[in-house]
């Protein structure tokens, strides 16, 4: 049988190297190479993570103390939108679709993505929507006069979105901005599927594909079925807004609830949307580190292909307070509840597979350490959250804010950095440095578990979300200073990471191939890969190529 | 290491039934510790039967997945500690182990009896607490959310006030509840007084309903739990649990309209007259007077309620006088506007609205 061709030969004239400045970024600006749009998707979304994380730090300040006048309640309310708003669709969609971008077509041995147009397309609108709705800052006369951001939350509850609550333009930012967000996600989930489907290389079925392609197929097919409501809703809410349509306009009879079902049928699947990829990285880096193949890959695809199934049918346990009555909740907390189950699946088989290896404690391990318990612990208050009178305390408390932020930055975060530090060897060909890493993961974790492990109890204490100031005398004092601590440690720990992503690139050690040992196609090409990734497409007869190649006494052929 | 994970799930079921009176004390003892923060506000200390029955709900799921995180975040840090990497180890790669389907089985198998124990009991207490028949005894009070204030209606009754909820407290031998029927005048908000109930959220175009029944006398605090637009923060609730024989004389002095004669006070007759010729008419109504306005709080017995503003501020001469004067100073995107009112209107309408008994 063949073997997988390990590429060396590169021709160096198809390289930018040596070229002047100006064609270096006419080539970035004009390209559809996966890699470099995969790039410019997650050096957009850092430019994001920095600016929604400063908004973070603000409104801690801001909740340090009691009665603090450091910022407006006008300006708070912008900020927490923002920062929602950003998070969720100007840093977590385009850094892991860039990470996806970057991945897939080397991890399946395919020299591009299926539609290499479409896919520049979709990350310039994706960009331009985030710049959009960031100009809102200078063109949104809105409700406080000029120079207005969007001030109706994150997820815009009808009809505080219509235009007799929301006059001014700032909503119609938030409302474009998510609107041409979703054109752009869309696009790219349909890219990332196909190319998936047909552009495997040969001997790749599907049951021997990796698993991070898997993972990234189930969240494009996620994609489609739940960004196109929410783009749906957009339009119809500025139809509400200037063509006078009454479909969220309770003052004419339309529906605020109507809008809470469009808005969470997108926002449920929207978080596995978030956490598949985070699993993705998971289920490459934990078996390299642990030197073991992955423990019970087809069920970790069907666990991964049930909790997309699953994760359609559990929006509504957002609006247990909204009053859907006894048959509605308990449906939603029956469905809420079964989804721990393919998720406890894929926490047993990462424990499966670090069992009985021999762990390496590098960087990319560590935060893979912190996101298989902190993922753990969010999957637990997910539970809580799912049993409805439990929830009808905790819902809208920070209880919530600190659950999902568990989610998002305890796990998914955590297992982006870990990409970060596994995969930069490939992109740029240079190491990072693992002193400065271990510096941003020590600070990172501390902080992390400052601000969200503390910030549970205000509200089992009763403190809501989204409030600008609390009054003296709740017992929220000091657990909120603590949170705004965390943010202290956080910020630093990040600015580390951009600081050793920059440095690296000009002092880090030459990487070769294969750093880490690793055995899916990807390290079989130099780093940075060539334009083309693979001169000749490579031939494969196992999940795990490269095992195959650096083991031929023992390969997996025999056992899958 | 098929035979340790196919005994692992085992120690789950085991370790539940023998220790879970260890735990749920365990558990306890947390809890206390988190309501010896003294909030008045702590899900944990609840007060009426609602909360109780979440209260008792949430012990038992805070319970289970208390135990599941210590089994598996133990085997996990086991795993870590017990597999690491050695510089003694050989160069050898370890054996691999590429799944057992039996394993799989197993840790999908318990995890769904765990899930449908769990199911059961949550639907248990969802029915107690929506699907309970509303006892002829109850009372009823229409609630309407403002932006940024509360409106409370007594049908019944015959009384309309604001921001502070009056009702009897309920003895569990012949209760009392007290049910609450749920809309909103402009855009959602959200009925949350943790030692009372779980929250319910009022919105516009559509009517909720929730019940409340406060075993002991006292002020129950809450807030606004549903984004509501610049004020959100400052929309507070305050709920005021009475004896029965209280609460009726609570009631008989509400139903009465507003004091129109103020002998020997001509500053207050004086104000009264400024404030039916001035705005504050369109908005606030005053039973008895011209002023019938629904937009603002019902200010017939203004002078009977501690706070104003929804909470925030305690009702005092010197307060109200500034709240007339500029709202926005005390609470920024309050939307009743500033009606710039001279030094000596000013004086005379908060002399008129301290009289409001």
């Amino acid at each position: 049988m063949t073997t997988t061709p390990v590429l060396e030969a590169v021709d160096e004239t198809l390289e930018t190297q040596g070229k002047p400045p100006l064609n270096v970024i006419y080539e970035w600006l004009t390209t559809v190479d996966h890699k470099k749009i995969g790039l410019m998707y997650i050096c957009y979304a850092l430019l994001f993570l920095v600016i929604g994380g400063f908004e973070a730090v603000l409104m801690r300040i801001q909740l340090a103390i009691p009665n603090n006048h450091f910022v407006s309640p006008q300006v708070f309310n912008q900020l927490f939108t923002m920062h929602g708003t950003t998070m969720v669709f100007f840093m977590g969609m385009p850094i892991l679709f860039g990470m996806g971008n970057y991945l897939v077509p080397l991890m399946i041995g395919a020299r591009d993505m299926a539609f290499p147009r479409l896919n520049a397309f979709s990350f310039w609108v994706s960009a331009f929507a985030g710049f959009l709705l960031y100009f809102s800052y200078i063109g949104g006369s809105g409700l406080y006069a000029a120079g207005s951001a969007p001030d109706v939350g994150w997820f815009a509850y009808a009809p505080l979105t219509s235009k007799v609550f929301s006059p001014g333009h700032s909503t119609d930012y938030w409302t474009l901005a998510v609107f041409l967000s979703g054109i752009g996600s869309i696009g790219t989930a349909l890219n990332i599927v196909t190319t998936i489907l047909c552009m495997r290389c040969k001997g790749m079925k599907m049951s021997r594909m990796p698993l991070l392609p898997w993972l990234y197929l189930v969240m494009s097919g996620l994609v489609f079925v739940a960004v196109s409501p929410l783009t749906a809703a957009q339009i119809m809410l500025t139809f509400d807004r200037y063509l006078g349509a009454h479909f969220f306009d309770t003052q004419a009879g339309g529906s605020a609830i109507l809008w809470m079902h469009f808005f969470w049928i997108f926002g449920h699947p929207e978080v596995y949307v978030l956490v598949l990829p985070a699993f993705a990285f998971a289920n490459e880096i934990i078996p390299v580190f642990s030197r073991k193949a992955m423990f019970g890959y087809p069920a970790m695809v069907a666990a991964s292909v049930a909790i997309g199934f699953i994760s359609l049918s559990v929006w509504a346990h957002h609006m247990f307070t909204a009053g859907l009555g006894p048959a509605g909740n308990t449906f939603f907390v029956f469905a809420t509840m079964v989804i721990s189950v393919p998720t406890g699946i894929k926490i047993f088989n990462w424990l499966a597979t670090i069992w009985g290896g021999k762990i390496i404690f590098a960087v990319p391990m560590m935060f893979m350490v912190g996101f298989l318990f902190q993922f753990l612990i969010a999957g637990l208050t997910g539970i809580m959250l799912a049993a409805a009178p439990f929830n009808w305390q905790l819902s809208a408390s920070y209880f919530v804010v600190a659950h999902f932020h568990y989610v998002l930055v305890g796990a998914i975060v955590f297992s982006l950095f870990g990409a970060f530090y596994y995969w930069y060897p490939k992109v740029t060909g240079k190491m990072m440095d693992e002193t400065l890493g271990k510096w941003h993961f020590w600070l990172f974790l501390i902080g992390f578990h400052l601000t969200f492990d503390f910030m549970h109890i205000p509200g089992i204490l009763g403190m809501p979300r989204r409030i600008y100031t609390y009054e003296d005398g709740r017992g929220w004092n000091t657990l909120n200073l603590i949170v705004g601590i965390g943010a202290i440690f956080q910020s630093v720990g990040t600015l580390i990471l951009v600081y050793n992503m920059i440095r690296s690139y000009y002092k880090g050690k030459e990487a070769g191939h294969d750093p880490w040992d690793a055995w899916t196609l990807e390290w079989s090409v130099p780093s940075p890969p060539p334009s083309y990734n693979f001169a000749i497409e490579p031939t494969v007869n196992s999940r795990r190529p490269l095992w195959d190649l650096k083991h031929p006494e023992d390969p997996d052929t025999d056992y899958e | 290491m098929s035979l340790s994970t196919r005994r692992s799930p085992a120690d789950i079921s085991r370790t539940n039934s023998r220790s879970a009176r260890i735990w749920r004390s365990a558990v306890m003892s947390l809890i206390a510790g988190t309501a010896s923060a003294q909030s008045p506000t702590n899900i944990f200390d609840p007060a009426g039967t609602p909360a109780h029955t979440a209260f008792g709900l949430s012990i038992l799921v805070l319970s289970v997945t208390l135990v599941i995180f210590l089994i598996v975040a133990g085997l996990l840090l086991y795993a870590l500690i017990r597999f690491r990497h050695r510089p003694t180890d050989s160069n050898r790669e370890p054996a691999q182990i590429y799944g057992s389907n039996q394993i799989e089985l197993s840790w999908t198998v318990i995890p769904i009896l765990i899930v449908v124990t769990l199911f059961l009991t949550t639907t248990r207490v969802i029915l107690v607490t929506e699907a309970i028949p509303k006892p002829p005894s109850a009372m009823d009070v229409t609630a309407i959310g403002h932006q940024f204030w509360w409106e409370y209606n007594y049908p019944k009754l015959g009384v309309v006030t604001a921001n502070e909820l009056h009702v009897p407290i309920s003895d569990p031998s012949s209760p009392t509840p007290t049910y609450l029927t749920m809309s909103s005048a402009d855009v959602s908000h959200s009925f949350w007084v943790p030692r009372l109930a779980g929250k319910m959220d009022l919105i516009p175009n559509r009517v909720n309903t929730m019940w409340i029944d406060p075993q002991a006398t006292g002020l129950y605090l809450g807030q606004c739990a549903q984004y509501c637009g610049t004020q959100h923060a400052k929309m507070l609730l305050r709920v005021y649990a009475q004896t029965p024989q209280d609460f009726a004389t609570w009631i008989e002095q509400q139903k009465k309209p507003a004091v129109q004669d103020f002998p020997g006070n001509a500053a207050a007759a004086e104000g009264q007259t400024v404030f039916m010729k001035n705005a504050c008419i369109n908005c606030h109504a005053i039973k008895g007077t011209v002023a019938t306005g629904r937009f603002g709080p019902d200010l017939t017995h203004l002078a009977s309620r501690d706070t104003i503003a929804s909470g925030p501020i305690q009702n005092t001469p010197e307060n109200l006088r500034k709240w007339v004067n500029d709202p926005n100073t005390l609470k920024p995107g309050s939307l009743m506007p500033a009606m710039h009112l001279n030094d000596h209107d000013l004086d005379v309408i908060t002399a008129y609205l301290t009289q409001l008994h």
